[in-house]
């Protein structure tokens, strides 16, 4: 079992044509994802994949003729927004957005806009997620993870993998990884995917990745200690990052005493989270 | 990215905020011909892009254009925290009957931009936030709407503004907002704005950030970029799109990821090494970025061994392998280099550097270990 991705994700592909996308929709294919169509204005009517899967102009079509319930963008932050916002409007209910880069302004406007309406949006500047066994959406490497009950979320790419990897050392598997992104506006935060977690019968622990910055992870430990069962560890990057060169006032006003890891730290131990002081001292944590 | 003081003030000033007159001078000789032209009393401020400038005696009040040009030879000479002075703007001085802060930013919980007002603005504000945070008034800005002049006005009433100034205050608060939205900011300030003694709303100071990722958007002012504010390599490496950060220690770090940069960087931290600096080559990065990001490591006089960990997603691992091979055939590098390569395309990567002399890792901790182990003379 899982959340969000599984077997029944019919999948579509934004930006499908592109370097990025194209590598990437082969090898979610490869994984046995169920990918029924890709988009890329201009190039609706082809065929890619050796004739598996049709391109279309807009999603709106797409939709129309091949059903997808998700949607994966790979656009470039130009046009992300725009992608969101086309993906929403023609009524996909959970969009991953991979693309890097996206301006907050942006996003700021798009977050508003799918609050409005019941769409899920993961991202950007995210990995996406995946469900060893069932469905990759997104780019982490599907090798690394093996079918199991760890439920994965995490706000860093690349060292999600990390934590993947050290699991399957330890002949763990995970339930569902899910890399919501490191940008300061994104689609699903911490607390989100916990909840999902937490009612999920076949998740039983969960690790949280968080980094530096912002005030999600103390956010999660607040949800934790009042609303969690489940065991959590994790682990906060950043630790050893100087403080940055700062100028105006307006940042530290709002964001007062948190941000820095030993806050997070503390917030996280303090709701009983077990803290690694690196990623390969997770699946002990979770064991002992 | 930052803009100076003069340079923020002239663009809330294009959106209707009364700004002091005034002009940049590179010299000194220059700033007292500006001085002349306000009329003898201005304020020399160095212009840096770091704050406690008035603190630092960065920022001076000048009674004569004489006095002008001395202060600005004296300040034009100084560096503050590290940075060294390069521009002085000359402003005429006001009698200040009142100080008020007025800013806006991003709030990441909230998911939108905040207006931030406080009758107690100046150099304390930040005490004033940690002290009494009820001064400070706060309205949360709907990215769809925009500001609306309720909230403005809300604000003037609530801080106990003088009902004669409601007027153009709500005329700044808008043009600060729209100095904002239309440009990408992450942060306007106007700290102070102050009440002067002849009873005019008027703007001393300014700040702006810029998104970079938006400045696409906005080429104007990516011209205005004062790269002289900026270690060359720095800007080398965006050049490339490379985040990259100077930090002092020795083992050079090439990462894909900022999470696990910064994991790596705590690795190393954590087995008695020191990271020589921060470097994400980011998603999806080809050959030349590689070898572009490695040139700019080995030309740290500091590095003793440079880590490479690479946990392929959107990166290859023959790209980077290709680039690593590039950079070692330009650079020739003295220093050792360890190598951790896993994730996609992983395989064919440590196929292409299998004839290269390079020390490769199965681990992150096997990698940090082995590089910590040749800086100290391993």
């Amino acid at each position: 079992m899982s959340i969000l991705v599984n077997k029944n994700t019919r999948l579509l592909v934004q930006g499908i044509t592109g370097h990025e996308g194209m590598f990437h929709t082969q090898q979610m294919v490869q994984y046995g994802t169920n990918v029924v169509a890709g988009v890329t204005p201009g190039k609706g009517g082809e065929w890619v994949l050796d004739g598996k899967v049709p391109v279309f102009d807009s999603v709106k079509v797409a939709v129309e003729v091949t059903g997808p319930n998700t949607s994966v963008i790979f656009v470039p932050a130009r046009a992300a927004a725009d992608a969101i916002f086309e993906a929403a409007d023609a009524g996909i209910e959970l969009i991953i957005c991979i693309t890097e880069g996206v301006p907050v302004a942006d996003m700021m406007r798009v977050r508003r806009f799918l609050d409005q309406r019941s769409v899920r949006l993961i991202g950007p500047n995210c990995p996406g997620l995946l469900t060893p066994g069932e469905a990759k959406v997104g780019i982490i490497p599907g090798n690394i993870a093996i079918p199991g009950n760890v439920g994965v979320v995490s706000r860093s790419g690349t060292l999600t993998y990390e934590v993947l990897a050290a699991l399957r050392l330890s002949g763990m598997g995970a339930s569902t990884c899910v890399g919501i992104g490191g940008d300061p506006i994104n689609g699903t935060s911490f607390v989100d995917v916990l909840e999902l977690f937490e009612a999920d019968p076949h998740t039983e622990k969960v690790v949280m990745i968080g980094e530096i910055g912002g005030s999600d992870e103390e956010a999660a430990a607040e949800f934790i200690a009042t609303r969690m069962t489940k065991p959590v560890a994790a682990f906060i990057a950043g630790q050893s990052a100087p403080p940055g060169k700062r100028m105006g006032h307006a940042g530290a006003i709002i964001e007062g005493g948190s941000g820095g890891a030993e806050e997070k730290i503390a917030a996280l131990e303090s709701a009983g989270v077990r803290i690694a002081r690196h990623p390969e001292e997770i699946p002990g944590l979770l064991n002992s | 990215m930052k803009l100076h003081e003069y340079q923020s003030k002239s663009i809330f000033a294009r959106y209707g905020v009364p700004i002091p007159r005034g002009r940049v001078a590179g010299i000194a000789g220059e700033a007292k011909q500006i001085a002349e032209e306000l009329g003898g009393r201005v304020i020399v401020k160095s212009q840096v892009l770091v704050g406690g400038r008035g603190k630092a005696g960065g920022i001076r009040l000048a009674k004569s254009p004489q006095e002008a040009e001395e202060l600005a030879t004296h300040i034009l000479g100084m560096e503050i925290k590290g940075l060294k002075v390069r521009k002085v703007l000359i402003d005429e001085a006001v009698t200040i009957v009142k100080e008020i802060y007025l800013g806006i930013t991003n709030d990441r919980a909230k998911r939108c931009p905040v207006m931030m007002a406080s009758s107690e603005g100046g150099m304390e504000i930040e005490e004033v936030a940690r002290k009494t945070p009820e001064k400070i008034l706060k309205v949360a800005i709907d990215p769809l709407l925009g500001l609306r002049d309720f909230q403005a006005r809300d604000l003037a009433v609530s801080m106990d503004l003088p009902k004669e100034h409601w007027k153009m205050f709500i005329t700044i608060a808008h043009g600060l907002w729209r100095a904002y939205q239309e440009n990408d900011a992450t942060l306007v300030e106007i700290n102070p704005l102050v009440i002067t003694g002849d009873n005019r709303l008027l703007a001393l100071d300014g700040k702006m950030i810029i998104d970079d990722n938006a400045l696409y958007r906005h080429l104007d002012l990516t011209e205005t970029r004062d790269l002289d504010e900026e270690a060359p390599a720095e800007i080398e490496a965006r050049k490339y799109g490379l985040s990259f950060i100077k930090l002092d220690g020795e083992i050079g770090c090439m990462v894909n990821g900022a999470g696990l940069a910064m994991a790596t960087m705590d690795i190393i931290k954590l087995f008695g090494g020191t990271p020589a600096n921060f470097l994400d080559i980011g998603g999806g990065a080809g050959s030349e970025k590689v070898a572009a990001a490695l040139r700019i490591i080995l030309a740290d006089k500091n590095v003793k061994a440079v880590l490479i960990n690479i946990f392929g997603g959107i990166t290859r691992g023959d790209e980077v392998a290709r680039g690593i091979l590039t950079a070692i055939r330009e650079v020739k590098p003295k220093v050792p280099m360890i190598v951790r390569l896993v994730g996609t395309n992983a395989e064919e990567g440590r196929r292409l550097l299998a004839n290269s002399n390079l020390i490769t890792a199965e681990t992150l901790v096997d990698a940090a270990q082995k590089a910590i182990a040749i800086s100290k003379g391993g």
